[in-house]
């Protein structure tokens, strides 16, 4: 899931100068499991704008901000609240804001700043294993990316930084080497550690990525 | 052939220092150390934004080395630069007549004064290596004909005290076969550990044309050993020779340091462990000529 944590208020507030009616989305997936923009938060920001002045005209957790049709179907079904509304504040990854950006045509602001594809580890936490690169090798490294798990996204091995097997970047960090060669090990499989792997294709996907209908490999017939 | 190449092909001992370039346009006493160590040492590593802090560029110093009459080991990162740059800078490289490449992956951003710059890593060490060896062949990365192939000498690291030292070990196996010729190693102070280490070394590369120095980085305080333990990764300072630093007053204690330098160099020579030292003073280059003259090693 996109895992995002809310701004800090006096940012939503500024960005939100001079719009006096707003209406919050929240988000019933991803924000909410990072209780950035469920329920209980998108109730609580409109509590806080409402005691620093603000006329908050409606508030709607969609099921998932990143769906347009369904933002445009929610806004539809709440028209006067959407016309009245000076500003759209939206409680949710950056693909929700956009998706409300599609569905009106006032001012829009993010309430969340969005952090990564993150892995839930237990309620609160949250760990980036993806980072959607288009080209999955996951499995010539025992099933650990050092893409995304990597500080440096090496693909052959660990640097010089490797420290009592955590990251020098962060030492509270597992060196992803350490984790993909142990793994490896344990698989009988480190003539793959072995394999000199050449840089990734980064253009994979061709940002901003784009996908109508299914990709070639998945049609129906395809090798 | 630059003189480093020359001097590592000759089979004799060899010895590198090391340039760490200015942050800035004051450059006398860069220069000055430049030419106290070029006809002393075969070669000297320019380092490439060391510790991802923005100085002056390892190209055009590596070029002012070697246009005083000295060799360079450029020393490449690819922290800051994509394939393009960096193949880009090893042709401009090769024009301006370096002869000598050491790849690295780099430190990354977080640890140096530009936090919030994306650092880059298109390629990493190994990737850098084997692009080099194809420019020396004749082609570059995506398989176009150069018109003119490149002659560099390949240079790369490793961490003799990484902690596991397997995966570091198998890496050091990847870049002999990406195509190193010469390796420069992290700082080694265990002297005993540093010997089991070449032990394995030498029997990677038997049979392989590949050079091994070791790094030695001189003690100039016994807090600065602390500091290396505690805070850099893959440097181990042992307890002897923490004591041995402690031992002398605080004002005698680079000369200690240096004592402790030459000594290493001299039990490196005398049991033909490695082909050759490469000796970092990290600013203080002046005592350089010092640790060489009391290794036995000036002529």
């Amino acid at each position: 899931m996109i895992i995002s944590t809310q701004k800090p208020f006096e940012e939503i507030l500024e960005s939100l100068k001079g719009e006096d009616t707003v209406y919050i989305v929240g988000c019933g997936e991803c924000a909410t499991m990072t209780q950035s923009g469920g329920e209980p938060e998108v109730a609580e920001m409109k509590a806080r704008l409402e005691e620093a002045g603000k006329k908050v005209v409606a508030t709607d957790v969609a099921h998932a901000t990143c769906h347009e049709l369904d933002i445009k179907r929610i806004f539809r079904q709440n028209k006067e609240a959407a016309l009245a509304a000076d500003a759209f504040l939206v409680l949710s990854c950056g693909a929700g804001v956009q998706s409300v950006r599609e569905g009106t045509s006032k001012h829009v602001t993010p309430g969340a700043n969005s952090l990564f594809v993150g892995n839930v580890k237990r309620q609160m936490s949250f760990e980036e294993k993806c980072s959607l690169c288009g080209e999955c090798i996951l499995d010539e490294y025992g099933a650990i990316c050092p893409v995304t798990r990597c500080a440096k996204g090496i693909l052959n091995g660990p640097c010089g930084g490797t420290n009592n097997g955590k990251c020098e970047v962060d030492s509270d960090k597992d060196c992803a080497w350490v984790l993909i060669y142990n793994q490896l090990k344990s698989e009988d499989k480190l003539d793959s550690f072995m394999t000199i792997h050449g840089p990734k294709r980064w253009n994979a996907v061709e940002r901003p990525g784009r996908l109508d209908g299914k990709a070639a490999g998945q049609e129906k017939g395809a090798a | 052939m630059g003189k480093y190449r020359e001097a590592c092909e000759s089979g004799r001992f060899v010895v590198s220092g090391e340039i760490g370039p200015p942050k800035g346009t004051d450059v006398d006493t860069m220069l000055h150390h430049i030419d106290l160590l070029k006809d002393m040492v075969d070669g000297l590593n320019v380092t490439d934004n060391q510790s991802a802090v923005m100085r002056l560029g390892s190209m055009a110093v590596s070029h002012e080395i070697v246009s005083r009459g000295g060799d360079a080991i450029y020393q490449m990162t690819c922290r800051d630069r994509n394939r393009l740059a960096l193949q880009n800078d090893l042709l401009s490289a090769h024009f301006l007549g370096l002869r000598n490449v050491l790849a690295l992956t780099g430190d990354h951003v977080s640890v140096g004064d530009h936090k919030d710059a994306k650092e880059v890593y298109d390629f990493e060490s190994v990737q850098l290596i084997q692009c080099i060896k194809r420019m020396n062949e004749g082609f570059d990365w995506a398989g176009n004909e150069l018109g003119g192939g490149t002659d560099f000498y390949i240079g790369a690291v490793v961490t003799p005290e990484s902690d596991p030292i397997e995966p570091q070990k198998l890496k050091f196996e990847k870049k002999i076969d990406a195509g190193a010729q010469f390796f420069q190693t992290q700082a080694v102070y265990d002297m005993d550990n540093f010997q089991r280490f070449m032990e394995y070394a030498r029997g990677v590369t038997e049979g392989k044309d590949v050079k091994m120095m070791a790094g030695l980085v001189v003690l100039t305080s016994v807090g600065m050993a602390k500091y290396m333990n505690k805070f850099v990764p893959g440097v181990f300072v042992p307890d002897d020779l923490l004591e041995e630093m402690a031992s002398v007053p605080k004002e005698e204690a680079v000369k200690k340091g240096m004592e402790i330098c030459a000594r290493h160099i001299r039990f490196l020579i005398d049991n033909d462990i490695c082909d050759g030292v490469h000796v970092m003073a990290i600013g203080k280059e002046e005592i350089v000529p010092e640790i060489l003259e009391l290794a036995g090693l000036r002529n």
